[in-house]
């Protein structure tokens, strides 16, 4: 697979599909899995790093159902391509900036991406379009029994899976949904709503995932609990929480638009007429601008752009997807010319 | 009063800190004081916070401080060293160090019984163990939503499978 392909391929969580997605984005299924017998990543010398990664590099080819991915190492690939697997949303940022022994493997429908010592030996993540779970979680679980046959995972009985944290021992599994609530926000309620998640044993976090700001109105909510409940039990309780906030999102978007329609009317368009004519404009205020447009299109006030041009403007207006597309490296300002072009070209059809 | 570290504003934020029984007062001022808060939330990370954690089961005698320098066999680890870095070094140590690790665990996620999938290999090893295991779990959740004729079940069934392992050994 080429890297440089993927600006043609809209991601699987980008879809604007499945279940609630005119609120839930997309569902994600994390796992972690350490080799027994190896130093964790972080505490391996550079020798025993890079027996990890050809190891779990051999098991790979043997797995049929990642007969279809790429084994990208990090060594070998300039910052560029890594920042925009990154933007992809197919490896975490901290894996991005440390390159020794580390890879990334990432499959042709950007379903599923493994990053080979991040924290962990181990960090495969299947994501969904929509709110979708279950799905995400059918299809890691087979990844998983796959590659378990052929590496040996660190496990106990009692502890479950073994990992370089102990936040994420047990099922070694993290569930994440990732929410659009800019009725919940508008209405200040959201601060409400998040300090209810806290007390609950999840976490809030922004688009980019851990010490991410939320920005343009985008919670992703991740269990924190991973040793005790079984992964079924996992999801039925993050589902559960999403239910209700997909409920709440819902009651604040119709108060908004039946008692301040002119308002919210107004919000809307002049969001989108700032995009359909600026000439320069930053990532964060697309992402506010795009966050409103889409607000617009789900309650039927923007009738001709659909959900998924609006993901796929989330994406392509990211600082490294820019540089892909124009094939070089921009400054500051070049991308924010750039982008404003092409958000142009995108909504004034 | 001025404030203690500038000495040029007034102080209006007066902060009391309790260190190993010894404590102290800080008059500062608000600038200072932003300064001092950035610098403690910027040291305070989560290894921090996870070895604060560790710490809290202090055990009061000797034995914990030679427990401190025990290498874990496989990765040459000490307790000591997690309880900087936060992270552990390798799936050994949490045998190695599993009385300190069992209520870290418990702390952080509230049980210390894993519930969820075996990999297929472990799975062939301990299968019959985790029938009992699998039961004992199913009886505290069942005790946990007040279903006791359930509960009365199951720990039947789990009687009945351990006389026939005693059985068996015998």
């Amino acid at each position: 697979m080429e890297i440089r392909n993927l600006l043609n391929h809209t991601s699987e969580w980008l879809k604007g599909s499945g279940p609630n997605s005119d609120i839930v984005i997309s569902s994600r299924i994390r796992l972690a899995r350490n080799l027994s017998n190896a130093s964790f990543p972080h505490w391996a010398s550079k020798k025993q790093g890079e027996e990890t990664l050809d190891k779990i590099k051999e098991g790979f080819s043997k797995v049929d159902y990642l007969k279809n991915t790429t084994f990208l190492e990090l060594a070998k690939m300039d910052s560029l391509d890594k920042q925009f697997l990154v933007e992809r949303h197919l490896m975490s940022l901290d894996h991005a900036q440390k390159t020794n022994s580390k890879a990334v493997v990432v499959d042709d429908e950007e379903i599923v991406s493994i990053m080979v010592n991040e924290e962990d030996h181990i960090r495969m993540q299947v994501m969904q379009s929509g709110f979708n779970l279950y799905e995400a979680w059918n299809i890691i679980n087979k990844i998983d029994e796959a590659i378990a046959e052929k590496l040996d995972f660190a496990f106990l009985s009692d502890w479950g899976y073994l990992t370089a944290c102990p936040t994420n021992a047990g099922t070694g599994m993290r569930g994440s949904v990732m929410l659009h609530l800019p009725a919940l926000v508008m209405s200040q309620a959201i601060d409400r709503v998040l300090a209810a998640i806290a007390k609950l044993s999840f976490t809030t976090r922004g688009l980019y995932g851990e010490g991410t700001q939320a920005m343009g109105n985008f919670f992703q909510i991740s269990n924190q609990i991973s040793l005790g409940p079984s992964e079924n039990e996992i999801i039925e309780s993050i589902n559960g929480l999403i239910r209700q906030i997909i409920e709440q999102e819902i009651q604040a978007r119709e108060v908004l638009s039946s008692k301040n329609s002119p308002l919210l009317e107004d919000r809307i368009n002049r969001s989108l007429g700032i995009l359909r004519s600026a000439r320069i404009i930053t990532s964060q205020e697309t992402t506010e601008l795009l966050s409103m447009v889409r607000l617009g299109s789900d309650l039927g006030m923007v009738k001709d752009i659909d959900r998924r041009r609006i993901n796929e403007l989330f994406i392509v207006t990211q600082p490294a997807h820019l540089q892909k597309i124009e094939d070089k490296k921009l400054s500051s300002q070049e991308r924010d010319i750039k982008r404003a072009q092409i958000i142009r070209e995108k909504l004034n059809i | 009063m001025l404030c203690n570290i500038c000495n040029k504003n007034p102080a209006t934020v007066h902060l009391t800190e309790i260190i190993d029984g010894q404590m102290s007062e800080l008059h500062i001022c608000e600038d200072c004081a932003r300064k001092k808060s950035q610098a403690m939330e910027q040291q305070f990370g989560l290894s921090d916070l996870l070895a604060g954690m560790a710490d809290f089961d202090k055990t009061k005698s000797e034995a914990s401080a030679i427990g401190m320098s025990v290498k874990c066999p496989i990765c040459g680890l000490t307790y000591a060293d997690f309880k900087k870095i936060g992270r552990l070094g390798c799936g050994e140590c949490y045998n190695t160090f599993r009385k300190y690790l069992g209520p870290l665990l418990k702390r952080i996620h509230g049980s210390t019984q894993h519930t969820g999938k075996f990999p297929a290999k472990a799975a062939k090893v301990s299968r019959k163990r985790t029938g009992i295991q699998e039961l004992r779990i199913r009886l505290s959740k069942a005790i946990e939503s007040e279903a006791f004729e359930e509960a009365a079940k199951i720990r039947d069934q789990i009687k009945e499978l351990e006389n026939k392992e005693l059985k068996k050994k015998e």
